[in-house]
């Protein structure tokens, strides 16, 4: 294969040739990724056009904005409101909770700020002299740099984790009889858990992966990858990215994140628990745990769960059970500009993109 | 929180600090997390280089972005 010409329109054409040979042999699929820059990739090539009728590529729970509970966002409000600076990604800012959003908090007077990455909120808390919460959310390609933060007991500064890992995210959907038939595994999660990471999950469903690049060319050579794997019988890891990701990940990455969090059982908004799918910070730097170092002002923090709006249909949208276009709010009552989900607000969910791109 | 495919050169480094240059717009990183130096091709996320590339790939991983940024152009959208 000429990786050179890897968005070549010859060259996808070639591969949509190939795909579509492969699949008049194979019956309906599924596939699905689990990353927001995946459908990005997909949407703004128009890449779903060139695949035959009966290959569906689904988005699957790959917004870690979207997915983190509307429990968290409130406990963080709490926070910001009871006087302590919170540091927060932009995209978090908008996604409504039942008690508003953090851009609500903060206009009503609270200290919240939006930061590139976590070194920004290490600033902050070293320059101003601020007792600084960080609002950790996001998959393995953010923990890490968690990590590295913990890892230097920064004074000032705690993290509120809300880290979610995503091979048991995968494990789960398959454990609760998610019909898919392939997994186009994210990218950058990969350079840090490496591709050995997915392997269980073959083995347990029988159901074949292939770790994916974000380019045009990377995403549909991985749907034929896919395809070449149903057809032969097989069901394994096959590695696209090779430029960019390794079999055993980022080992000093994975090293550091071992020592500074613990895998526990963990909520997703919209999904239910997920066994093993949470990282919350190990007891060795519960100083800089935010749910330890603030427990006094956490104590009266109390949350009654609402129901979603009913007529939002980001739930099944992130299971990849429906499309955007599915959902009767979607450019109607729900915009960008004023969202009725969390799959609208972030720049990562699948509504934003399907509304910007599609 | 996107994560940035495209991978820059690492073109100062102080410690676990240092500069990354994509086509000429130059940000910070930290480069904890990676064994990398100065004319090492690298990719970021939120701030810190996760990953080191070979050159050969990133030049030609670069080039092919640049070229979905003009695709893009030509046909009037805005990324």
């Amino acid at each position: 294969m000429n990786q050179a010409n890897r968005n070549d329109p010859r060259y996808i054409r070639l591969l949509a040739g190939k795909i579509a040979e492969q699949a008049r042999f194979l019956g309906p699929l599924t596939l699905m990724h689990v990353c927001g820059t995946h459908e990005h990739t997909i949407v703004s090539s128009g890449m779903r056009s060139l695949l035959p009728d009966t290959i569906r590529l689904v988005s699957g729970p790959g917004c870690p904005v979207c997915i983190t509970p509307k429990e968290d966002i409130e406990r963080m409000i709490h926070l910001a409101r009871s006087g302590l600076t919170v540091t927060t990604f932009g995209d978090m800012m908008r996604i409504p909770s039942d008690s508003g959003s953090l851009a609500d908090a903060k206009a009503k007077g609270a200290d919240v700020r939006i930061v590139y990455g976590i070194a920004n909120a290490l600033s902050i808390a070293h320059e101003e002299h601020r007792e600084v919460v960080h609002f950790g959310i996001g998959f393995e390609t953010t923990v890490p740099t968690s990590s590295v933060a913990l890892a230097s007991e920064p004074d000032n500064l705690s993290i509120y984790s809300v880290h979610r890992t995503i091979p048991e995210a995968l494990d789960f959907l398959l454990s609760n009889s998610l019909a898919v038939d392939g997994f186009v595994d994210p990218g950058h999660v990969s350079t840090i858990i490496g591709s050995n990471a997915y392997a269980f999950i073959s083995e347990r469903y029988g159901v074949p992966q292939v770790v994916a690049g974000f380019e045009p060319g990377d995403v549909m050579l991985s749907v034929l990858m896919l395809l070449e794997q149903r057809a032969e019988g097989r069901a394994e890891v096959e590695n696209e990215y090779v430029r960019a990701v390794r079999p055993e990940g980022n080992v000093k990455a994975r090293t550091l994140i071992d020592e500074t969090f613990r895998q526990v059982d963990a909520k997703w908004r919209a999904l239910p628990v997920i066994p093993k799918s949470g990282l919350a910070i190990a007891s060795k730097y519960r100083e800089w745990d935010a749910v330890h170092r603030h427990r006094d002002v956490l104590e009266s923090f109390s949350y009654t769960p609402r129901e979603e709006d009913s007529a939002c249909r980001c739930k099944d949208i992130l299971l990849g059970a429906c499309s955007p276009q599915d959902c009767p709010l979607f450019r109607r009552a729900c915009t960008p500009d004023a969202p009725v989900g969390p799959c609208m607000v972030s720049v990562e969910g699948t509504c934003y993109i399907s509304y910007k791109y599609g | 929180m996107m994560c940035l495919a495209i991978p820059g050169k690492i073109i100062e480094r102080d410690g676990n600090e240092g500069v990354v240059d994509y086509d000429g717009a130059r940000i910070k990183v930290r480069l904890d997390l990676v064994d990398a130096d100065v004319g090492d091709y690298v990719i970021v996320h939120t701030g810190f280089a996760i990953d080191t590339l070979s050159e050969e790939d990133a030049l030609e991983s670069i080039e092919l972005w640049r070229q979905i940024g003009e695709l893009q152009d030509e046909s009037g959208q805005s990324q």
